[in-house]
């Protein structure tokens, strides 16, 4: 092959039926590129259901930093024809299709573009050999590292530890298997490959997705139960914390329905746990009454959604933003809540541990708002820093404080709204929290001073977390022709976006909102008023942060850059549509 | 122990109530029970008698209606070294609570639950509650309920629950002693107290209880399960009450869980904890 050779910059997809391990196999190659110290992504798309359907998951890898999936693939694994014939389009020129000839041939006739390669492996038949069919993808995997002359040591290193607990058998069944696809690449492949991968020094990586961060933090931040209704994207909060319970002394509780969940997260913090809650829109709809006692009773609670597209049941398996101003009003009347949306791993991680430390200190709901491909795609990123972290319990009072109360007051009236605050167990300080508005002893009381004295502190402490929060920064180019403006998942294909319009000397800057209430009205305003052209991008229907900056600053912005069938956002979207806007 | 255990609230309840009578029976088993005020926890939802909390000098949640468990199970797992005791009414408990009743009982968590039984709504005003007698005459059915009611003890059974009794509003004395024995009992135990509403339930009225109730006697085994439900099934025109079903030995939800052997979850120190070893599983 004459074109010239691409090192570390590989699109490579699998795709098949639900029930091939497609998601199994996508984290191993990804893990694979990430210990040769590359940097990958691995991102699943697969529908609402245990068999059949079509899965396909997407590992982007490359030696320089990279934000998000991408649209076009240069490695095509295909465990079935459908693979083939839904994703051909996305073939780049001088990609390969891993296909299994003997079960479904590929004709040359059908490829999208002359300069493909077609690399038919006997999968099936190589698989027969190790185990089975299931070991298809191991072959398929073996054979991909082969084409991209990659490392495949790498690989049995990690079937190794994966399936040490399977016995020595396993083991040995899936290194022969990859093996066999590796050897079956190298002896008939008739010209070089143009993408490769090369090992770069090793980098302290690991590899994780977003919901896995969030539990990372709810554990460092010392949440010690979860209560939860398993739904997708957020049952692997749950599965996860169950995984470390043992470990670190942990509750978790599955619930017979989301409105146990809620409530029972509610009784947890009442009792003085740190405690959370996870769930998608459909659920949390079910939880928000009890979002509402939380904030009455001033009770902490942390609650993740990770949203999909909806209304009702919606698109179970996908991904969306659409829950932005479902989260910021819920529940009946007026109260504060914190909403945060973290926009990549790290501030997963981080913002959970704020979270709780917030709920605590201001004795409020926080939400954390994530979504699908935040919460189920796997980034490699550097490891945490785990050390310092400051757990902030508030005004919560110790046993002994609690011991010298005289004539305590549950909901004593402060100057920052915050009250200190007892648990059961404690002495001199019993009291009933209620769901009825309450005086300062938490005794039901509809007076109207009463009343107003109540909400009046509940809003005072909410001015006072906004000395919590940085404000969002502009990043990017200064004198930017266009200003992108975003929240959550989003910054992944805006930063990667923005590294393409870089390449064509096109300037922009992104303001990531990532604290949604309290919202960051002054530095917004003045962001946007400073900005040539501003482009809000949502993956939503309607804009909801664009009515929110609306609502709060009484600015409109320019563009909209909107999408919404339950796909994140490709780079390239973004990039096309910010190029028609600088033409404009 | 103090002798008052009130919180110096004071009920608004009807004249007459039944409240009243359950309320001063739990004051009067806590106070015999000798059980520490600041270490037990009454947890209620909402309608007239869920406002039990207010009454007494212990920590206390009114929380939603209906949703009494879930709080008091969370409750619990947070601190198993507490007395929890939920009240609420039948509404509350069998009707909008139903689906966590029956998940609670399962669980067998070490928690007392006294539902206040008056076969009918009295605080939205008088409509028909899921224990209302068929036919039973409301604002909201004005020519009779059509469905069977919900059948308490029986429920309780078949659901799980290891301690199952009923009493009525009209003997305190005997409220009181239910309440002491369900609190005693180590597991979920379920007492239906079958009270009186005189604004809004004319039908269940003394005479009614003078003619209806019967108390079981000492040939009635506690332990066996299926005669217990056979009890249970007698409705009207008599009601029997006492202990129908008691099963001891079994471990509670909160045994079942080893993370709380050493110590309570809520006890646990959470200002540095290590999740170094966490990361390796990324790597």
């Amino acid at each position: 092959m004459t074109e010239k050779e691409i090192v570390n910059d590989l699109s490579w997809k699998i795709g098949g039926e639900a029930g091939m391990g497609i998601l199994n196999a996508g984290m191993m190659f990804a893990k694979i590129a990430m210990r040769g110290g590359l940097f990958s992504i691995a991102h699943a798309i697969y529908p609402s259901l245990i068999r059949g359907g079509h899965n396909h998951l997407d590992v982007r890898v490359n030696s320089e930093k990279i934000y998000s999936h991408r649209k076009e693939v240069n490695v095509l694994v295909a465990l079935n024809k459908e693979t083939f014939d839904v994703h051909k389009e996305k073939l780049t020129g001088g990609a390969g299709v891993i296909y299994d000839h003997d079960e479904y041939p590929i004709q040359e006739s059908e490829l999208p573009k002359k300069d493909i390669q077609l690399i038919p492996i006997p999968l099936l038949k190589l698989s027969n050999q190790f185990g089975g069919r299931i070991m298809r993808n191991t072959v398929a995997i073996g054979a991909t590292i082969a084409l991209v002359d990659y490392d495949l040591t790498l690989f049995n290193d990690i079937l190794q530890q994966t399936f040490a607990k399977k016995g020595e058998k396993v083991v040995q069944d899936n290194i022969g298997a990859a093996k066999a696809g590796y050897d079956f690449v190298k002896s008939t492949l008739r010209h070089s490959f143009k993408y490769t991968l090369k090992k770069e020094h090793q980098k302290n990586f690991m590899l994780i997705s977003g919901n896995e961060a969030i539990s990372l933090g709810a554990v460092r931040a010392g949440a010690k139960f979860i209560a939860a209704y398993p739904m997708t994207p957020a049952s692997s909060i749950m599965m996860t914390l169950a995984k470390w319970a043992q470990q670190y002394g942990i509750v978790v509780k599955q619930t017979e329905d989301e409105i146990a969940a809620m409530n029972m997260v509610v009784g947890a913090n009442f009792a003085g746990v740190r405690a959370l809650t996870a769930t998608s829109g459909g659920g949390f709809s079910l939880m928000v009454e009890a979002f509402g006692l939380a904030a009455i009773t001033e009770v902490p609670l942390v609650v993740v959604e990770a949203q999909r597209p909806g209304p009702a049941t919606g698109m179970a398996t996908q991904s969306g933003q659409g829950d932005l101003h479902f989260v910021l009003h819920a529940a009946p009347d007026d109260f504060p809540r914190i909403v945060i949306a973290p926009g990549d791993i790290i501030e997963c991680y981080q913002e959970a541990i704020r979270a709780f430390n917030l709920a605590e200190k201001y004795q409020l709901p926080v939400v954390l708002l994530t979504d699908k491909y935040l919460g189920e795609s796997y980034w490699s990123i550097e490891e945490f820093d785990t050390g310092k972290v400051k757990i902030d319990r508030g005004k919560l009072l110790t046993d002994e404080q609690a011991e010298q109360q005289q004539n305590y007051l549950r909901y004593k009236l402060t100057s920052d709204g915050v009250s200190p605050r007892a648990i059961p167990g404690q002495k001199n300080c019993m009291h009933t929290a209620s769901s009825y508005e309450h005086n300062e002893e938490g005794h039901e009381d509809e007076l109207e001073e009463v009343r107003i004295a109540m909400a009046e502190k509940r809003y005072k402490r909410f001015e006072a977390t906004q000395k919590e929060f940085s404000d969002p920064e502009l990043v990017g180019d200064k004198g930017a022709e266009v200003t992108i403006i975003g929240w959550g998942s989003t910054k992944s294909g805006i930063l990667e976006a923005m590294k393409s319009l870089k390449r064509d000397k096109i300037k922009v800057n992104y303001l990531q909102i990532k604290y949604l209430s309290p919202f960051p009205t002054k530095k917004v305003a003045e962001i946007i008023k400073k900005s040539k052209k501003t482009a809000l991008v949502e993956n939503n229907q309607s804009g909801q942060l664009g009515a929110l900056i609306k609502m709060h600053t009484g600015l409109s912005l320019d563009h909209t850059i909107l999408k919404f069938d339950g796909r994140p956002f490709f780079p390239h979207e973004i990039y096309d549509e910010i190029k028609k806007i600088v033409k404009r | 122990m103090e002798k008052d255990i009130g919180s110096g609230q004071v009920p608004t309840w009807c004249p007459g109530c039944g409240d009243y009578v359950i309320l001063g029976s739990l004051k009067a088993a806590i106070t015999e029970l000798g059980l520490d005020l600041h270490n037990t926890v009454i947890v209620s939802g909402i309608g007239c008698g869920s406002k039990t909390p207010h009454f007494i000098r212990a920590y206390g949640f009114e929380g939603l209606h209906g949703r009494t468990l879930p709080v008091a199970t969370g409750i619990k797992l947070s601190n198993h070294e507490l007395n929890v005791i939920v009240i609420g009414g039948d509404g509350d408990g069998y009707g909008i609570g139903g689906n966590h009743f029956m998940h609670t009982a399962r669980r067998n968590l070490n928690i007392t639950y006294i539902i206040q039984n008056n076969e009918v709504y009295g605080l939205t005003k008088g409509q028909y509650s899921p224990t209302s007698m068929k036919g039973f005459v409301s604002p909201s059915t004005p020519e009779g309920a059509l469905e069977e009611p919900v059948n308490p003890i029986t429920l309780s059974i078949s659901a799980g629950a290891t301690f199952v009794a009923r009493s009525h509003s009209m003997d305190l004395g005997y409220t009181k002693q239910m309440i002491k024995e369900g609190i005693q009992h180590k597991g979920f135990a379920v007492i239906d107290v079958f009270q009186l509403c005189p604004t809004y339930n004319k039908i269940i009225n003394a005479q009614f209880f003078r003619e209806n109730l019967y108390k079981l006697g000492p040939d009635h085994d506690v332990t066996h399960k299926v005669k217990a439900f056979e009890k249970g099934l007698e409705h009207y025109p008599k009601i029997p009450y006492g202990v129908f079903y008691k099963e001891e030995g079994k471990p509670t939800y909160e045994e079942g869980l080893p993370q709380l052997k050493e110590k309570v979850l809520v006890k646990q120190n959470i200002s540095a904890v290590d999740i170094s070893p966490l990361l390796k599983k990324f790597r």
